[in-house]
């Protein structure tokens, strides 16, 4: 995702980095996967903008070529800041807010008219929890019985202003208001893989479910997280050395 | 035409599987009983969500199903907008937006519930096809072709009570085709949805009083537009008009305008529509288009001028 961020500006690296352990978890974890790889579940990235966390993981999957990738937002190639429906494993075109989880509600009930074992998976964003629409389809998944739907919100506390709880203070805490709704809902730490998988892994099945993860928008990258900026910017070359550098320096610790 | 449309969708759910209706807490009650009865898991009622409405649309197009939302004109397009924007039309998915009392129709009901520019703000959008049925038959032959086309159609509809108009038309209803729907040789009026009674009454009295045989156009397909079929037209005929229930702002009025440009057209042509303005105004419907202007006296008397 780095090496990406050299190639074009005004893109969300934090936003990316915030859910990148969400939507590995989901992908390699949680969806089931054939001998072929071709996997019968669904993801959705309703928060469209984090779309390089999900470009990197179909790219590992052999789904996207590197190509692609290396060519991110350059005329002539597929891959924008934004999922755009039509390309190899984007099931719908996102980045504008609040559309994914009423999708997702549509893919699983069409699942479950049709007694299809599928179950659909959705990445929100927690800004996206202040679009009505998002609440409309919260108000009616359980009442559809949508058992098959699992909903993961990157609750990183950053909207494009300033820090979310701090804009809506009476919002928190989340878990709460989602299980008033009828899901079942817990919140985890959302860089920890083994919880976020437990989580989903050991649900009832009796509702939808709801995982409420706690992030750090930008995880990682010292200077990125939790600084608002990091919303529209790319690092600079040194910046991009620091942040190599951080990440391998975890990866060896 | 709401009866003739739940009648009809409830034949295609039986032809076809995975067929779904999506209603935003309205319904054509009685006329829908037989689809619900028998594919109880296919008629959903989100509410009053019509955002939710739009994209759980999109989610059961995404799996391969035909899906219909359902509501008042007004709440299927300009609540939902960005939904249907984005969510059928640019994905262009084979997702029909029901809008029912298109126009004026709910005509007690006040300008909150007049989709008085619909045609305008849905037919701006890429992919979108928009079909306006003037009677009941053709609101079957037109439920036909959202059940079988491959993209995003808006279907206007009016509300209850039209008569049939086009049960001896010389032309069959065919999508992206004008239709005519009454024979005549000087002069042509063309139009689309409910209005089409007020047209054909006119075309009647103009036969009575001055001699002239009026042909009668529904232009049921408003987008993409008949363009082939416009020009003959404006070949054809020493007169043309244009009635419609809608703004003339993005109408069909100033699309055959423009066509006549286009065309060098020799004859003459006069277009009615609604004002470009909120009435804030109750009765029937037909006090609802005199208030907008659209008075058979007035276009009468416009018509036979020329």
């Amino acid at each position: 995702m780095l090496d990406i961020s050299q190639t074009v500006t005004a893109l969300h690296l934090a936003g990316a980095f915030s859910c990148l352990e969400i939507v590995d978890c989901i992908y390699y974890g949680l969806m089931r996967r054939d001998q072929s790889g071709d996997s019968r579940d669904t993801f959705l990235l309703s928060k469209g903008h984090g779309s390089l966390a999900q470009y990197v993981v179909l790219e590992d999957l052999g789904i996207l070529p590197r190509e692609q990738l290396d060519n991110f937002c350059r005329p002539g190639y597929l891959l924008g800041t934004h999922p755009d429906f039509g390309i190899p494993g984007i099931e719908a075109a996102t980045g504008s807010l609040g559309h994914g989880l009423p999708i997702a509600v549509g893919m699983a009930l069409a699942d479950k008219v049709q007694s299809a074992d599928r179950t659909v998976y959705v990445v929100l964003s927690d800004g996206e929890l202040q679009e009505g629409s998002t609440w409309e389809a919260m108000m009616l998944a359980p009442s559809l019985g949508l058992r098959n739907l699992v909903a993961v919100v990157d609750l990183n506390d950053f909207q494009s202003l300033g820090r979310t709880s701090e804009i809506f203070p009476n919002f928190y805490p989340v878990v709460d208001k989602v299980q008033a709704f009828g899901w079942e809902a817990v919140e985890v730490d959302g860089h920890d893989q083994q919880t976020i998988f437990n989580a989903v892994s050991s649900r009832s099945g009796n509702a939808p479910m709801m995982i409420i993860a706690r992030t750090i928008k930008g995880k990682g990258v010292s200077y990125m997280e939790n600084v608002p900026i990091w919303h529209y910017r790319s690092p600079s070359p040194e910046e991009y050395q620091q942040a190599l550098a951080e990440l391998s320096g975890e990866e060896e610790a | 035409m709401r009866d003739t449309f739940a009648r009809t969708l409830y034949q295609v759910a039986k032809k076809q599987p995975n067929v779904f209706i999506v209603v935003a807490d309205i319904s054509p009650a009685g006329s829908m009983a037989p689809f619900r009865d028998e594919f109880p898991n296919q008629f959903i009622n989100v509410g009053v969500a019509e955002q939710t409405m739009i994209s759980l649309c999109a989610g059961l197009a995404l799996r391969g199903c035909r899906a219909f939302a359902y509501t008042i004109a007004t709440f299927s397009i300009y609540r939902p907008f960005e939904q249907v924007r984005v969510d059928l039309c640019y994905q262009n998915l084979p997702v029909t937006v029901v809008g029912i009392g298109g126009g004026v129709s709910y005509s007690t009901l006040g300008g909150t519930h007049h989709a008085q520019e619909d045609i305008a703000v849905v037919g701006a959008i890429p992919n979108m096809a928009v079909l306006a049925p003037c009677d009941p038959l053709e609101t079957e032959a037109a439920t036909w072709v959202c059940a079988e086309r491959n993209g995003p159609t808006y279907l206007r509809l009016g509300k209850a009570g039209e008569p049939n108009l086009t049960t001896d038309a010389p032309e069959p209803f065919e999508f992206g085709k004008v239709r005519l729907i009454r024979e005549g040789k000087d002069v042509c009026i063309i139009s689309y949805g409910p209005i089409m009674k007020m047209a054909w009454e006119i075309a009647e009295r103009i036969e009575r009083e001055q001699g002239r045989t009026v042909a009668l156009v529904s232009a049921h397909t408003v987008k993409p537009l008949d363009r082939v079929g416009v020009k003959r037209i404006l070949d054809r005929f020493e007169t043309v008009a244009v009635i419609e229930e809608h703004s003339p702002r993005g109408s069909l009025g100033g699309e055959v305008k423009q066509l006549a440009w286009d065309a060098s057209a020799k004859c003459r042509l006069v277009t009615f529509s609604l004002r470009d303005a909120f009435i804030h105004q109750f009765g029937s419907q037909r006090d609802m288009w005199t208030a907008h202007g659209l008075d058979p006296e007035i276009i009468y008397q416009s018509i036979v001028a020329g």
